[in-house]
């Protein structure tokens, strides 16, 4: 048997969280760095993953463990990776550390020593509990096991975003537990809906499966094979229900307008750092299973959906964006950021073409990044002032230029600067939905007008002017603050002038996705350019 | 060789990076350093200035691909340079201009605490405008003019604790954000359409698509070409550009950034040449701008702004003649180049008055300055006499051929554009002449500054005189070197072709024309501000005065329509979000709770009611039973 | 004897049974009606029984019994530790789940 990386990959966190949350009260710090030890050995794992992983190798999957589940109902344990799978689960692997540095006293007792409770040691296991069902869930090839961690993520997710707040709501302590626990009970039952019809049609794909191939099964290999050899014939209604039951979960995961209310009040209401763990990791799943699951799944009735999908995608960008501007609170605005990139990656997914399935995953790894770094520098900023809303700030780039340079590099990013790594991913998603919906392409282009809009605006109300009272004397950035924001900055830089190392592994799993859908890119019109050369 | 096209770029690259990053160490250094690398970027392209000369006309385009940028499927962006006659240009003017720029700051900006920063952003900045000229293929170009707008956003916005300053930088990106989206939109489209963007294949087969399609195209990369150069409609951010400090202006805001969509568009040619209908936009751009930026400049008390107006109006006359095809590109260019010197040296000039004048801008506050600062005086009034066109200087002969080739357009066409730019004409020499004689002679109107200390005029440091004195050259013989022999014409002519245009009027009736109004401009400018002394306080004036000032409504139109309508967008959007589209899910989950709160009501505790609804239910049951039944 | 006037009487007696359930408040004597519920239901099962000719319903009858033997077992106990510590038999009175 072959040495099991990937449920290793997911093994390690797991445990680590396990071993954090028995660190005994007293040892708040050994149980940080136990937390970051693990993080970083999942990180490790990562790269071997990336440097095991053969992008030309045939096949859509690699590193495949297979075992049986639960026999009975053809459940299997079935994990694999292919290209757009390597690069998110590295993309966590990498920045649970950071997320980590970032909160390292975000959950730090009130009172010292005072009870058994341990809010420290269940912060950092909680997140380490999260990234490896993340992981799982990115190397789940069975439908029913990729279901199971996709639900049982919220679970983590709700104590962090109900249980550790950032102090910075402005209505006192009550108050600000109020605002948390509505923020993570909306967070839980949001998703849990969309899970539970999910839940249907993972059992409504059993059932048409168990119906015609004899034994039902959720392999999604097996699922695909059937189709294409022509033994599993879904009729088009069933197909279609089916799809809009995954699709729902992810577009409320994802989240598309108009399942996105939650995002906002997560995000403002947690930390920062579990902020970016919500934004950047938790969300990559759902618009990485609309890749996996929803397209190859049902491939016809993904075509069929896609002229409502790209419009509500559109709606995304545009609504995001515009009510980023209305925003007064540096986080929310972040948060509608978020909701106008995550139309991006939907639009890009659902083009069908392949510069536009490359740019969605790769949107997938830089807004990854470049939402950390904007966020993470947001909740240092928000940490040193107790307060989230943008008035209360002014001339901080007077006082504190680092910390201004690194929150504009942030911006920068999210408003796609060419140079920097988001530019390259959301141009492809531009290019790719042009070329097959010319007016689509043209409307997301505002997006970029509206970007440069609310990046501007916040810097200029937050960092420029006069300098405020009650920002004089703000210390610039910490060295373990720049330890985390330097080095998500140089990846922006590096993968903004350099993807290819990225796109040469994710290439290979989008023309695989495209062949599954049966979607070629349009031909340009002027075609013998290339023998002109 | 080819290598050296990329060390032409890496070099200030360099310096941006290490005076960013580098910490307290370098503020002192600094800027040195900063000038050293632009000066190295000079030399770099006066070596391959030299080599390039050493070629035949045709063999003298340099082709260099560095690595793969973006390779997707079917799509590919490498990283590559294109080095011709016409990139060849840009980057002289850009590293020349730049180096003096960069020197004159030493001596402008050596009391402000952050020129380190100063000079990491000019770095910056030169890196980015060279890649943006040097760029072979569209989207590379992209970067580099998206580069070069976020360097100049960096230095408007310099003195950023001035709210002015902030806002001026915002809009300026705003402003430009828009005219990129036609950018990447127009690359979008050359994609579609030849499955490509590079320049080499695209213009060389321009002709083999749609002529609607390259409309298109071209109206796109106008739009681009029009936030970047601050044409109309797109034209609102240059003015308050003035906010960053001097050197930028003149770098940035007149010789080389905003002259971008000149060169955007020359070097799409080939696509512009194929759509008319998209020229016809061109050259009403070009034409409605030059008139807009000359009245604008005319109004304006403040010098830098009043020097704006101009600057707009000139790249009027640049988008005009590029508009016009082959028998205008070079001429475009060879303005393009010429008013890099003069403008340079205007402003330059302007800052050398300010830096003496207690940093006041109101040129109503000057007067008599020409014995106070006589290099300033000498060097700015021969940037004066060239922009104006003078016989013999620089802008003498780069706007006369533009004028001659708008008559050539021929028709009724031809003799509007021509007839614009002949007014334009007649208006620079008035608001220049103004402008002259407000500043250097009349009597002092000197007022205290905020500190309450009259100012002392004195002549600038020699890193600032030294500058001015190099473009002043440039200013008188550059228009000559150029026009002796054709010499920038063939110099040209491979890379943008060249057709002669057939006036309705002969060449020496357009030059005794542009004459004859230079003169009469002059005279009315005499008239009002050279005969009669100059009030303070500005006048109320007329109604366009008045409009003028204010950027002729624009400002009032973006500020009604885009900025107070989109405030109410947002606001009601926030609103519908959060009561409507919340209010749905949030809605939801309260009538699931409503149902339940009254369901529960049902439990009330009581056995026999509970007995009730037992009997009651067995009752129905039976009932039902008996009915199936029956039926 | 028509067996079926077996029957009215068991309707008879259930009716009986189940408006005294619905009427009365005293745990004992719901009690009672319970039990004269049960046992029209179980004069009904003989009837059938005997009207089919075969052993079912009498089967059924013993069932009933012995299930609701053991119900009065628990039930009376219930009841009278409520009243003992109530000081009431009324259904009404005991409406908490709790005593």
């Amino acid at each position: 048997m072959a040495f099991p990386l990937l449920t290793l990959t997911a093994a390690i966190p797991a445990v680590g969280a396990v071993a954090t949350a028995a660190v005994p009260a007293g040892r708040r710090t050994a149980a940080k760095w136990l937390a970051l030890a693990f993080s970083l050995a999942t990180l490790a794992l990562a790269a071997v993953q990336l440097v095991r992983f053969d992008p030309d190798a045939k096949g859509p999957f690699q590193l495949t463990e297979s075992h049986a589940w639960i026999a009975d109902f053809g459940v299997r344990y079935e994990l694999g990776v292919d290209g757009i799978a390597v690069v998110l689960i590295a993309l966590a692997a990498l920045l649970i550390p950071f997320i980590m540095l970032a909160g390292w006293h975000d959950a730090d007792p009130q009172e010292s020593g005072s009870s058994r409770w341990r809010p420290t040691q269940g912060f950092f296991a909680l997140i380490l509990m999260v990234e490896a069902m993340v992981v799982i869930s990115f190397e789940a090839t069975d439908v029913f096991l990729f279901y199971i961690f996709f639900e049982a993520m919220l679970i983590p997710m709700y104590f962090l975003i109900g249980g550790f707040g950032d102090g910075a709501a402005g209505n006192g302590d009550a108050g600000a537990a109020a605002q948390r626990s509505y923020a993570a009970v909306k967070f839980l039952l949001y998703n849990l809906v969309g899970g539970l019809i999910m839940l249907a049609a993972v059992i409504g794909l059993y059932a048409v499966t168990a119906d015609q191939l004899g034994s039902g099964t959720f392999s999604l290999q097996e699922i695909v094979q059937a189709r294409a050899a022509g033994k599993l014939d879904i009729a088009t209604t069933t197909e279609r229900a089916l799809f809009l039951g995954f699709f729902f979960a992810f577009a409320v995961k994802a989240p598309l307008w108009p399942l996105h209310t939650w995002l906002p009040n997560a995000m403002g209401e947690a930390t920062a750092p579990v902020a970016v763990l919500i934004t950047a990791v938790v969300d990559k799943v759902g618009t990485f299973a609309m890749l996996r699951f929803c397209l190859q799944l049902f491939p016809e009735a993904s075509k069929w959906a896609t002229p409502v999908i790209v419009v509500l995608a559109l709606i995304s960008i545009l609504y995001g964006a515009l009510l980023a501007v209305g925003q007064r609170d540096i986080k929310r605005l972040v948060a509608y950021a978020s909701i106008s990139h995550f139309g991006f990656i939907v639009l890009g997914i659902f083009a069908m073409t392949s510069q536009g399935q490359s740019g969605a995953t790769l949107y997938m790894v830089n807004h990854g990044i470049s939402t950390a770094a904007l966020m993470l520098v947001a909740g240092f900023l928000i940490s040193r002032r107790g307060s989230r809303l943008i008035a209360d700030y002014g001339g901080v780039q007077k006082v504190a230029p680092v910390l201004a340079g690194t929150f504009l590099v942030g911006g920068l990013a999210t408003l796609s600067l060419p140079g920097l790594a988001p530019f390259v991913s959301e141009f492809l998603v531009l290019v790719g939905t042009f070329s097959r919906y010319p007016a689509a392409g043209i409307v997301a282009t505002l997006g970029i007008v509206l970007a440069a809009l609310y990046v501007l605006v916040l810097y200029q109300r937050t960092m420029t002017g006069p300098v405020k009272e009650e920002v004089r004397g703000m210390p610039d950035l910490r060295a373990r603050e720049l330890a985390v924001v330097a080095p998500l900055i140089a990846l922006l830089l590096v993968l903004g002038v350099y993807p290819k190392p990225v796109t040469e592994i994710l290439d290979p799993a989008v023309r695989h996705t495209m062949s599954q859908v049966h979607q070629a890119d349009p031909k340009p019109d002027v075609n013998d350019v290339e023998a002109a050369k | 060789m080819e290598n050296l096209i990329g060390l032409l770029v890496l070099a200030p690259l360099l310096g941006a990076g290490v005076l960013l990053c580098g910490g307290r160490r370098l503020d002192r250094s600094g800027p040195w350093l900063g000038t050293l690398l632009a000066a190295v970027s000079f030399a770099l392209g006066v070596v391959l200035f030299a080599d390039m000369l050493g070629k035949g006309g045709e063999e003298r385009a340099l082709d260099v691909t560095v690595f793969q940028w973006v390779p997707v499927g079917g799509f590919r962006a490498d990283v590559g340079f294109h080095l011709d006659q016409l990139s060849m240009t840009f980057v002289l003017l850009i590293t020349g201009v730049g180096s003096l720029i960069h020197l004159y700051s030493v001596g402008y900006m050596a009391h402000d605490e952050r020129k380190r920063r100063f000079f990491g952003y000019l770095n910056l900045f030169l890196a980015a405008m060279l890649l943006l000229v040097l760029a072979d293929n569209y989207l590379l170009l992209y970067v580099g003019w998206e580069g070069v707008g976020l360097a100049s956003y960096l230095l408007i916005g310099f003195w950023q604790h001035k709210p002015s300053a902030a806002t001026a930088a915002k809009k300026a990106f705003l402003v430009n954000r828009v005219g990129d989206m036609g950018l990447s939109i127009a690359i979008m489209l050359l994609f579609t359409t030849f499955g490509t963007f590079a320049f080499d294949p695209v213009l060389d087969r321009a002709t083999d698509a749609g002529e609607g399609k390259l409309t298109a195209i071209a109206l796109m990369l106008l739009l681009a070409a029009c936030g970047k150069s601050a044409q109309v409609p797109l034209q609102s951010w240059l003015g308050d550009a003035m906010e960053g400090p001097t050197p930028v202006s003149a770098l940035i805001h007149a010789a080389t950034m905003v002259t971008a969509g000149v060169y955007l568009i020359t070097r799409s040619g080939a696509v512009f040449d194929a759509a008319p209908d998209a020229q016809t936009a061109v050259v009403t751009v070009g034409a409605v701008t030059l008139l807009f930026g000359a009245i604008v400049g005319c109004a304006k008390d403040d010098i830098k702004k009043a020097l704006a107006g101009s600057t707009m109006s000139q790249i009027g006359y640049m988008i005009l003649a590029a508009g016009l095809g082959p028998v205008g590109y070079v001429f475009a260019i060879m303005h393009l180049v010429t008013h890099g010197f003069f403008k340079a040296g205007l402003f330059l000039g302007a800052g050398s008055v300010m830096h003496g004048m207690n940093d006041e801008v109101d040129m109503r506050r000057y007067g008599g300055l020409r014995k106070y600062m006589p290099v300033t005086f000498v060097t700015f009034g021969l940037g004066y006499l060239a922009i104006i066109g003078f016989p013999g200087l620089s802008g003498f002969f780069s706007k006369d051929k533009i004028i001659e080739a708008a008559f050539a357009k021929g028709g009724t066409e031809g003799w509007i554009l021509g007839g614009a730019a002949l007014l334009g004409a007649a208006i620079t020499a008035y608001y220049m002449t103004r402008v002259m004689l407000l500043t250097f002679f009349g009597e002092k109107r000197w007022q205290p500054d905020a500190n309450g200390e009259l100012p002392h005029p004195h002549e600038s440091p020699r890193t600032m005189t030294i500058p001015m004195v190099v473009l002043a050259f440039g200013s008188v013989f550059a228009g000559g070197l150029f026009s002796i022999n054709d010499t920038f014409l063939k110099w040209l002519e491979p890379v943008t072709g060249h057709e002669e245009g057939h006036s309705p009027v002969s060449a020496l009736t357009v030059t005794a024309a542009t004459m004859l109004v230079l003169v009469i401009g002059v005279a009315i400018a005499w008239a009002q501000y050279g005969r009669r002394p100059v009030p303070v306080t500005a006048p109320r004036g007329s109604l366009l005065t008045r409009a003028a000032r204010r950027d002729l409504l624009q400002d009032d139109f973006n500020h009604v329509v885009l900025v107070r309508g989109g405030e109410h967008l947002t606001r009601s959007l926030v609103y519908v979000d959060h009561t409507l589209v919340d209010g749905v899910v949030n809605g939801t989950a309260a009538s699931v709770g409503g149902l339940s709160g009254r369901m529960r009501k049902l439990q009330n505790g009581y056995a026999r009611s509970y007995a009730v609804s037992m009997f009651g239910g067995a009752a129905v049951l039976i009932a039902a039973t008996l009915l199936m039944r029956a039926v | 004897m028509n067996p079926v006037n077996y029957l009215y009487l068991a309707a008879l007696l259930f009716t009986i049974g189940a408006a005294g359930v619905l009427i009365r408040r005293n745990a004992i004597v719901i009690f009672m009606c319970v039990e004269l519920m049960l046992n029209a239901c179980n004069l009904a099962f003989v009837t059938f029984a005997r009207l089919h000719g075969n052993l079912d319903g009498q089967i059924i009858a013993f069932f009933t019994m012995v299930v609701a033997a053991a119900e009065v077992v628990v039930g009376l106990a219930i009841i009278v530790t409520i009243f003992r510590s109530r000081h009431s038999a009324s259904v009404d009175d005991a409406g908490l789940l709790k005593l």
